[in-house]
């Protein structure tokens, strides 16, 4: 109960509740509770408040409990119980009083205290209260934004105690830009200034709007802020924040374009390999993907413990499975069909139409959820204005490191040595003594290997089912031709020049028109310029 | 000789033929199934085929209907518009059918409606839709734009105060025609065109980046912001997901779905959309006895505990059951009789209501809003008060505005009451 004293006391420094001094009244906060069970989703709120204002010591816990769905009466005597969990069956009960079990109940006995939204949002500012004095700083920092968005003046109080305790200099930070916003509601306008001067640094949109009402008429013609010096103070630092916003806005837009395109870059490197470097037109490509993104599913579902981890294991998991079947329909169909594009592109497609089925007739036409670990989730947030969300930011680096690795290997190792050579003149190095064969089967392999690599990527960004392929092939085979066939560089370049003007022009031009202009512009270079960005040179490219 | 002994036989045969068939007729009646069960909206409407499939066998075991058994047609229409024509005219013309259940697709209902109208046929159509359409030889079970789309945007407006409006589409006909009633309605409640913004993205759009930070731009200009999304199925899941990454919580700006249901929620990870919202006119967790007893048959007959229910599915429950009762009320089921027994009708649904079918082909249904839970299920925080009868024009649209359904007094579906002219089977 270490806890509940050290919460007793800061509440008590706090001086909100002088009532905590004395034992807590039990019988009244269960005859408030009680009121819960015929309310309305207002009068909870209201009751809510009333709870928060007798100061009991379970007050947090109950308050806490209901905003996440987990208070609930016992149908037969009326009871009132905290669950431990917000679903199952039967539930394990807390007694909101002494906080200790209170046994078990099954879920068709009890009812819950419903919630909606404006009522969890109501409950999460009551919370922040409670949550300032928490020994973690990044929880005081959220609680402080929370009751930054509805300020009076019990909120305010609490706020300016809080900065006299506050070490932390973010938390700090923030209450003090609380407590600025409410100076501009005030009469001395020199406090107003210097609010304004403090404010003229942050890029917060609530900040900015707060300061551009100042500059509003009012309904009587009149403006807002009575005051011209103040007025001016605040024009200068809503058109500073208003600059510093749409160049933020600019560097999002710029990191749009990278995250599409290195995901692009990524579905084309597969392809840049089997496509480009021994001109297989492989229409199951797609199809390659759709197995890493189910192996993803496969390695999530055995290891349900560990999602986290999960997608890393799936990362090497997803380059074998895609990679075999690969290195299979080399040996087994491709091969037979060295020399002729037209065959080969229907046997692909055949093939890409039989791995659908496959995985239709095991998994099922329903898409599989792949849970997204906690570390891919959320954004980093950079400031106010800019923030990178945590799974785009991945895929990019995780983009650049695989693009890395395969340069590493084809300029680095034997076997990329042989692929070079098999694909410059194959004869001359079957002469040499290199196994042709199966650097062929080599090379398709590494090529469905890095596909199915994309899958795992993609199994983060969209849903995995079996049309999964059909949906990125036309993309990855236009980034290939658009950065210069057998070029990886090129495809580099290509994939993230294609994603960059696409998300240049969405904002203007909607989605469905920047793809199409990305696809006529695309038509028009490739009209004058056939081999694409890097074309290759030489006597290897006279052979293509 | 030889031409006679052809004519004979062949007389014989057809004879043969007629007489089978003839024998057939009264020990069966044929219920036509035409849902795709293969492509796109297999995973949609394979669900509605089992539906109909076990309402069917419950009513066998009831003893069938007019002292006959009745008989599943089923066909695969393969989500192709053009195929569900031909599959439609099978079932009528080869088949003979007594009625259908089928459909999902606006695209697929506008593409079978020249075949049941040509052949008189009827059709149960269980589907949430545009609206602007009313056939004399469709009943549509599912939600009007009144039934669905409006009272959401009202309890958006009176209960969460909204005053900015997203509205975000998948690119096709239901989204742009709600969309279009959605807008002109939310002017004529006083909202500014500034504060409507109006996006449609391709099927399958999975790159959300760009959009969801417009809406979080747009949503904070201090004003209220709500989403109304028309989005439909797969690109649902990125665009939640990248709400949740981009730290937008339900609390901050709301999203209401009119295609997001038990069914969907059953493939996809819940944690980014839990507390967004979904309009309905049936939640498999709403608790009544008739709805817990749906579960229960649904579970035994289709041998798996954890499948769903949804609203469509209702749909097809209370069509099907105003199908036996008009039936039973005309004596036969010859399309004609049935069509004139079926107008006030009624049958309850399975939330504690009664579903009665409405002169221009539509019933009355409650609405519910909830927002979704972690487990995939829906916890209602709105519903209507009884029930809204479905209006098949618009009274939002400016075309739509004077046009009138009556199939029982006026005999038509498209009755303009200015020029007092019925534009006949006209759905333009």
């Amino acid at each position: 109960m270490g806890g509940h004293r050290l919460l007793t006391l800061v509440l008590a420094l706090l001086g909100l509740f002088p009532a905590l001094a004395q034992a807590p009244d039990n019988s009244n906060f269960l005859a408030i509770l009680s009121e819960l069970k015929e309310a309305g989703y207002d009068d909870k709120a209201t009751i809510a408040e009333k709870l928060s204002k007798t100061g009991h010591p379970s007050v947090r816990s109950v308050l806490t409990a209901m905003m996440e769905d987990r208070l609930l009466f016992r149908n037969s005597d009326q009871k009132f119980f905290i669950s431990k969990k917000d679903d199952g069956d039967p539930f394990d009960l807390i007694d909101p009083i002494t906080l200790k079990d209170a046994g078990q109940a099954p879920a068709d006995s009890v009812t819950k205290i419903g919630t909606n939204n404006g009522l969890r949002g109501t409950l999460k500012t009551i919370v922040a209260h409670f949550s300032l004095s928490s020994p973690d700083v990044s929880v005081r920092l959220e609680a402080v934004k929370d009751m930054l968005k509805s300020m009076d003046e019990p909120t305010l109080a609490i706020l300016r105690d809080r900065d006299n305790v506050e070490t932390d200099p973010r938390v700090k930070k923030e209450i003090g830009v609380g407590l600025a916003l409410a100076t501009l509601d005030g009469t001395d306008s020199n406090a107003r200034l210097a609010a304004i001067d403090l404010l003229k640094s942050n890029v917060s949109q609530d900040v900015r709007n707060r300061l551009a009402l100042l500059l509003e008429k009012g309904a009587d013609g009149s403006y807002n802020e009575k005051d011209d010096k103040v007025r001016k103070a605040a024009d200068i630092a809503v058109q500073n924040i208003d600059q510093w916003r749409s160049y933020y806005s600019a560097v999002e837009t710029l990191f749009f374009g990278l995250s599409l395109g290195s995901v692009l870059v990524l579905i084309a490197i597969g392809l840049a390999i089997t496509f480009g470097v021994m001109g297989v037109i492989n229409m199951a490509h797609g199809e390659l993907m759709m197995l890493g993104a189910y192996t993803t599913y496969a390695v999530q579902s055995v290891m349900p413990d560990h999602i986290g981890l999960s997608i890393l294991v799936a990362i090497p998991a997803a380059f074998i499975v895609s990679g075999l079947t690969g290195v299979l329909m080399e040996r087994t169909i491709i091969r037979f069909l060295y020399g002729r594009p037209l065959e080969t592109l229907l046997a692909t497609f055949g093939v890409s139409l039989v791995l659908q089925q496959t995985v239709r007739s095991i998994f099922s036409a329903l898409n599989r959820s792949v849970i997204t670990p906690e570390w891919m989730s959320g954004s980093l947030k950079i400031n106010d204005a800019l923030a990178i969300t945590y799974n785009r930011l991945y895929i990019v680096i995780f983009t650049l490191m695989v693009f890395a690795l395969i340069l590493a290997v084809l300029k680095r190792t034997r076997i990329g040595l042989d692929i070079r050579a098999v694909s410059q003149n194959r004869s001359m190095a079957k002469a040499m003594g290199i196994r042709t064969e199966w650097v062929d089967a080599a090379t398709f392999g590494l090529g469905s290997g890095i596909a199915g690599v994309a899958g795992v990527a993609l199994s983060q960004l969209t849903n995995v089912g079996p049309n999964l392929g059909q949906a990125y092939i036309i993309d990855s085979f236009m980034v290939v031709v658009f950065g210069g066939v057998g070029n990886l560089w090129g495809s580099l370049i290509g994939g993230m020049a294609m994603g960059i003007v696409n998300k240049l022009l969405e904002p203007f031009a909607g989605a469905v028109l920047a793809k199409i202009f990305v696809l006529i512009a695309l038509i028009l270079f490739i009209q004058t310029r056939p081999r694409g960005l890097f074309p290759q040179t030489g006597r290897a490219a006279e052979d293509k | 000789m030889k031409l006679k002994a052809f004519i004979l036989t062949a007389g014989v045969l057809a004879a043969g033929v007629f007489y089978s068939r003839a024998q057939a007729a009264p020990d069966t009646i044929k219920v036509g199934i035409l849902h795709s069960l293969s492509g796109t909206m297999a995973i949609s409407e394979t669900t509605l085929k089992d539906t109909i499939l076990m309402m069917i066998d419950a009513q066998n075991k009831k003893g069938g209907l007019l002292g006959k058994k009745l008989e599943a047609v089923v066909v695969d229409p393969a989500s192709n518009w053009p195929l569900f024509a031909e599959k439609a005219a099978q079932l009528l013309e080869k088949d003979k059918v007594s009625v259908v259940f089928g459909c999902w697709t606006s695209v697929s209902r506008k593409s079978v409606l020249p075949v049941f109208e040509k052949d008189n046929g009827l059709l149960f159509y269980p589907v949430q839709y545009e609206g602007e359409e009313s056939s004399k030889n469709v009943i549509y079970t599912g939600a009007a734009p009144n039934q669905q789309a409006i009272p959401a945007v009202d309890y958006l407006m009176k209960e969460v105060k909204v005053k900015r409006w997203v509205l975000e589409g998948t690119d096709y006909v239901y989204p742009r025609t709600t969309n279009k009633i959605l807008e002109a309605y939310l002017k004529s409640k006083g909202v500014a065109p500034a504060d409507i913004s109006i996006n449609y993205t391709p099927f399958g759009h999975s790159d959300w980046q760009t959009r969801v930070a417009a809406i979080k731009k747009f949503g904070s200009a201090g004003k209220k912001t709500a989403v109304v999304s028309t989005i439909n199925g797969d690109a649902n899941v990125p665009f939640y997901k990248e709400l949740g990454n981009q730290k937008i919580s339900a609390q901050d700006i709301p999203v209401v779905a009119f295609s997001v249901g038990e069914e969907e929620l059953s493939g996809l990870d819940t944690k980014p959309l839990l507390g967004h919202l979904a309009a309905w006119n049936y939640f498999q967790s709403i608790n009544t006895p008739a709805n817990k007893a749906f579960i229960d048959q649904w579970h035994a007959f289709i041998k798996k505990a954890n499948r769903t229910t949804n609203d469509p599915m209702e749909a097809h429950y209370i069509g099907f059951n105003l199908w036996v009762k008009a039936v039973e009320k005309a004596k036969t089921t010859d399309v004609e009789k049935v069509l004139a027994a079926l107008p006030g009708l009624e049958t309850p649904n399975l939330t504690g209501g009664i579903a009665k079918l409405l002169p221009n082909h539509h019933i009355t249904k409650p609405v519910y809003i909830g927002e979704v839970k972690a487990n995939g299920q829906f916890n209602t925080v709105w519903k209507s008060n009884g029930t809204v009868p479905g209006d098949a024009w618009s009274d939002f649209l400016p075309g739509s505005k004077d046009i009138e359904a009556d199939w029982v007094k006026l005999k038509c579906g498209n009755y303009n009451t200015v020029t007092k002219k019925c534009s006949g089977q006209n759905y333009k």
